[in-house]
C-alpha cells in the first residue's frame, strides 16, 4: 500500500527521533528478566523498574517537545516508519510510531502508573510465587501497551492490543494453582477475544476501504468522504466491538470484575493504565472513523450509557472492596465512552487522564488494606482510620477524586463530560438526553459508592478479628506512591480547568477546540456529588434510611444486582455450556470413531503388512540370500582346502612356478 | 673377464639351490640350500655393479645386507629344526607337514 501520509519533512528533533525506544525497553527487560532475573538480588524487580523508569525519563521530554509545537498551525503531529514487510512491488507493511497530543498523554499515563505499579509491588508482593515472573509480565505489558499507543498503524495497534490481552492473561491468573484464578484469566482472555474479532474485521473493512493500515493516511482518506457511509459505519462498529471487549462495556463486561483475581497492583495497572483504556483509547485515535458516521457514534453514546448506571448500581451493593472497584471502573470506562459518543471528544480523554490518577491510587490503597488485615471483604475492615494513617488520607482522597468533589480531578473531567452531553442534549440529540440523564445518575451513584466504600473501610467499628488481626500501616516503598497519586488525584484536573487556562484542549481536541464550560452544570455537579456522599455517609456510617431490602417490595431489584442482572448465567446457559458440550460432546464422538478408527485401522495395516513381509521378503529373500552366500562359500572352502597339503616343498614349488609364469608372461607380453 | 661367465655361475648355484629346496627331504640339507640361492643373488648383485660401475657401491651394500639377513634367518630356521628333532626325532619334511586342513 502506498502511505499517502506526509511524514515531517524536516529532521525530527533528537529526543522524538529515538522515541521508538519507549515501547522497546520494556519488551527487552521482559527478556532480561525472564533469562536473569533470578540470579539478581532484587530477582528481577530492579531491571523492570529500570526499564519504566528509562520510558518515563524518554516519555517526560518527548511530552513536552510535542506539546510546544501543538499550537502551531500545520503541527499534525510527529511520525516516523520503516518498512516492516515487503509484498510485491508497492505492498509494505510499516513499523513506526506516531506522536500528538493524545500519544503524549497517554504516554505518561501508562509510564507514570506502571512506575507506581512497579516500586508499589516490591513491598506488595514480596515472598510471593514466581516473583521475578510477575515482573517480567509486568514489563511486557506495560511494554505492549507503550506499543499500541504509539503505533502509527492498525496492525502494529493490534500487535500491542494482542500483548497486553497475553499480560493481562499471565497477570490476572497468576495464582493459578486455585482453580478460579485460572478460570478468570481464561474469561478475561476469551471475553476480550470476541470483541477482538469485531476489532479484526474492522481493521480488515478499513484497509479494503482505505487501502492502507496507516492511522493518519486512513484519517485524511475519510476526512476527504472517499469511504461511503454504510462501509465506514461497519468499520466504526467493528472496531468499537473491539473497545466492548477490551475496555469491559456492556455486555462484554463480564470479564473485569473476575479479573480481580490477579494480585492487587496488576488490577491497578489494568484499571488504570493499560488494557481497559485501550478500547477508549482506540476509539478517540480512529475517532474520525467514528465521526463520519453519526450512526455508530450513537451506538457508542448508549452503549457506555448502559454501562456507566448498569455498573454503578452493581459497585453499590459489592461486599469485596477490590469488586467495588472493578464495576467503579466499568462505570467510569462508560463515562468515557459515552463522551466520545456524544463528541465530548477533549472530555472523553481527559477523564482516562484524571481516571487513571485517582483509580491506581484507589486500587494501591485497596491493596494496602487488603495487606493489613488479609482480607478482600469490607465486612473485615472498619475502623482502618488510625492504624493505616496515610492509607486513610490517600484513600479519602481517591474516593472524593472518584465522587467528583470539586477541584479534585475527577470533578473536572466529569464536569465537562456532563456539559458536552448536556450541550448534544440541548442541540435536540434524544441520544445526549439519554447521555445525561444516564451520567447524571450515575455521578450521584458514584458519589454514594464511594462514600460507601470509605466509610466502610476507614471508620466505624472494626468488623476483624481484633485478637488475631493487628492492621499497620505498610512500607514505604507502598506508601509512597500513593502519595504521589494522591498529589496528582487533587492536581491533575488542573491542566483542565474551564476556559482559557484549559491547556489539556489545547492538547488533545478533535476539529476545533472547544472547552465550554457552564456554570449550572457545574452546580448540578456538584451538588449530585454532595448528595450521594451524604446519603452514602448517612446510610453506611450513620445507619440512617436503612431497611432490609431483602423483604422489601424492592426485593427483586437486589437479587437482580446480586446475580449481576444475571448476565454471567446467561453467557454461561446460552452460549458458553450448549456450545462447549455440544463441541465436547462431537470432539469425543470424532475422537471415539474416526480418530481411533483411523489410527486403529493404521496399526491392523501395519501389523498385517509387516506380517506378510516377514513371511514372503524377509525368510525368504533376505534370509535366503545370506544363508545361500555362507553355504556356496563352504562348498568352495571344502574343495580347495585339499592345495592346502602342509608340505613345504610343495608351497615352494608352487612358488617358483609361480614366478616362472610371471616371468615368462612379462618376457612374452613385452 | 665378460660377465656372462659371472651370470651363468650365479644362475648354476641358484638351480643348485632350488633343486635342494625342492627335492631334498633333510631340513638341514634344505636350509643350506636356501642359503646356496641367496649366495647366487650376492653374486649377481655385484656383478652387476661391477658392470654398471656404479660410485657408490650399492651392489656390494645390498649383498652385505643379504648376508645379514641370511644369517638371521638360518638362526631362526635352525633353532625350529632343532625343536622339531627334539619332539619328533627327525628333521624330515614330510613327515612334518602339519599345517594343512
Amino acid at each position: 500500500m502506498v502511505s499517502t501520509v506526509k511524514e515531517t519533512a524536516e529532521a525530527l528533533p533528537g529526543v522524538i527521533e529515538i522515541a521508538w525506544l519507549i515501547p522497546v525497553i520494556p519488551t527487552v527487560c521482559f527478556f532480561l528478566i525472564v533469562f536473569f532475573g533470578k540470579k539478581l538480588k532484587g530477582k528481577g524487580a530492579e531491571i523492570g523498574i529500570a526499564g519504566i523508569v528509562a520510558a518515563l525519563a524518554l516519555s517526560i521530554p518527548v511530552f513536552f517537545k510535542t506539546i510546544g509545537q501543538l499550537g502551531h498551525k500545520d503541527f499534525h503531529g510527529y511520525s516516523k516508519s520503516v518498512t516492516w514487510m515487503e509484498f510485491g512491488d508497492k505492498e509494505v507493511l510499516e513499523l513506526g510510531y506516531r506522536i500528538d497530543g493524545l500519544t503524549v498523554v497517554m504516554l505518561l499515563v501508562v509510564c507514570f502508573v506502571a512506575l507506581m505499579v512497579h516500586i508499589y509491588s516490591t513491598a506488595y508482593m514480596k515472598g510471593e510465587v514466581r516473583y521475578t515472573f510477575y515482573y517480567a509480565a509486568l514489563s511486557l505489558f506495560t511494554g505492549s501497551m507503550l506499543n499500541l499507543v504509539l503505533a502509527n498503524n492498525l496492525l502494529q495497534l493490534l500487535v500491542g492490543w494482542e500483548g497486553v490481552g497475553v499480560c493481562s492473561y499471565l497477570l490476572i491468573g497468576h495464582y493459578w494453582e486455585e482453580k478460579e484464578n485460572s478460570n478468570a484469566a481464561i474469561k478475561a482472555f476469551l471475553t476480550t477475544r470476541i470483541g477482538d474479532v469485531g476489532f479484526m474485521f474492522g481493521i480488515f473493512v478499513l484497509f479494503f476501504a482505505a487501502k492502507t493500515f496507516n492511522i493518519q493516511a486512513i484519517t485524511e482518506i475519510v476526512e476527504e468522504g472517499h469511504i461511503s457511509n454504510t462501509v465506514l459505519t461497519t468499520a466504526a462498529l467493528l472496531l468499537f466491538a473491539g473497545a466492548i471487549g477490551k475496555s469491559a462495556q456492556f455486555p462484554l463486561h463480564v470479564w473485569l470484575p473476575d479479573a480481580m483475581a490477579g494480585p492487587t497492583p496488576v488490577s491497578a495497572l489494568i484499571h488504570a493504565a493499560t488494557m481497559v483504556v485501550a478500547g477508549v483509547y482506540l476509539v478517540a485515535r480512529m475517532y474520525t472513523v467514528f465521526h463520519a458516521s453519526p450512526d455508530a457514534l450513537q451506538v457508542v453514546a448508549i452503549i457506555g450509557a448502559i454501562t456507566m448506571l448498569m455498573a454503578a448500581l452493581l459497585a453499590l451493593i459489592q461486599n469485596d472492596i477490590k469488586r467495588v472497584l472493578a464495576y467503579s471502573t466499568i462505570s467510569q470506562l462508560a463515562y468515557m465512552v459515552a463522551a466520545l459518543g456524544v463528541g465530548a471528544y477533549t472530555a472523553g480523554v481527559f477523564h482516562i487522564w484524571t481516571h487513571a490518577w485517582f483509580k491506581a491510587l484507589l486500587f494501591l490503597g485497596a491493596g494496602s488494606v487488603i495487606h493489613a488485615v488479609h482480607s478482600n471483604n469490607m465486612s473485615d475492615m472498619g475502623g482502618l482510620k488510625d492504624q493505616l494513617p496515610i492509607t486513610h488520607k490517600t484513600y479519602l482522597i481517591g474516593c472524593l477524586a472518584l465522587a467528583g468533589m470539586p477541584g479534585l480531578a475527577g470533578f473536572w473531567s466529569k464536569d465537562e463530560i456532563l456539559t458536552g452531553a448536556f450541550d448534544s442534549a440541548t442541540h435536540g440529540s434524544t441520544v445526549g438526553w439519554v447521555v445525561f440523564i444516564s451520567a447524571s445518575l450515575t455521578a450521584f451513584l458514584t458519589a454514594c459508592y464511594s462514600a460507601r466504600m470509605y466509610f466502610l473501610t476507614f471508620r466505624g467499628n472494626p468488623k476483624y478479628d481484633t485478637s488475631h488481626v493487628h492492621p499497620h500501616e505498610s512500607p514505604a516503598a507502598m506508601t509512597t506512591p500513593l502519595i504521589l497519586l494522591a498529589v496528582l488525584a487533587v492536581a491533575g484536573g488542573w491542566i483542565g480547568l474551564p476556559g482559557s487556562w484549559n491547556q489539556f484542549a489545547k492538547w488533545v481536541h478533535f476539529g476545533e477546540e472547544h472547552a465550554v464550560f457552564s456554570f449550572p452544570v457545574a452546580a448540578f455537579g456538584t451538588l449530585l456529588f454532595v448528595g450521594g456522599f451524604a446519603l452514602g455517609w448517612a446510610m453506611f456510617h450513620k445507619g440512617k434510611f436503612r431497611f432490609d431490602i431483602k423483604k422489601s417490595p424492592l426485593a427483586w431489584s437486589y437479587k437482580l444486582l446480586e446475580n449481576k442482572y444475571y448476565l454471567d448465567d446467561l453467557y454461561m446457559g446460552v452460549i458458553v455450556r450448549p456450545i462447549r458440550d455440544q463441541v465436547s460432546r462431537f470432539a469425543y464422538w470424532t475422537n471415539q470413531n474416526i480418530l481411533d478408527a483411523v489410527v486403529n485401522a493404521g496399526g491392523a495395516a501395519a501389523l498385517g503388512l509387516g506380517k506378510s513381509l516377514y513371511k514372503n521378503v524377509d525368510q525368504p529373500v533376505i534370509d535366503g540370500a545370506v544363508n545361500g552366500t555362507a553355504r556356496i562359500t563352504g562348498k568352495i572352502g571344502d574343495t580347495l582346502k585339499f592345495f592346502q597339503t602342509g608340505n613345504v616343498q610343495y608351497y615352494a614349488a608352487v612358488l617358483f612356478i609361480g614366478i616362472g609364469i610371471s616371468v615368462a608372461g612379462f618376457l612374452y607380453f613385452n | 673377464m665378460p660377465v656372462q661367465w659371472v651370470l651363468l655361475l650365479s644362475a648354476f648355484l641358484f638351480s643348485v639351490g632350488i633343486y635342494g629346496v625342492l627335492a631334498r627331504r633333510n631340513a638341514v640339507i634344505v636350509l643350506m640350500s636356501i642359503e646356496v640361492m641367496l649366495n647366487a643373488v650376492n653374486i649377481n648383485l655385484v656383478a652387476f655393479n661391477a658392470l654398471l660401475q656404479e660410485t657408490h657401491l650399492m651392489g656390494q651394500i645390498f649383498a652385505l645386507f643379504v648376508i645379514t639377513i641370511a644369517a638371521a634367518e638360518l638362526g631362526v630356521g635352525l633353532a625350529i629344526v632343532i625343536l622339531i628333532y627334539r619332539n619328533r626325532t627327525t628333521v624330515s619334511i614330510d613327515e612334518v607337514s602339519l599345517m594343512k586342513w
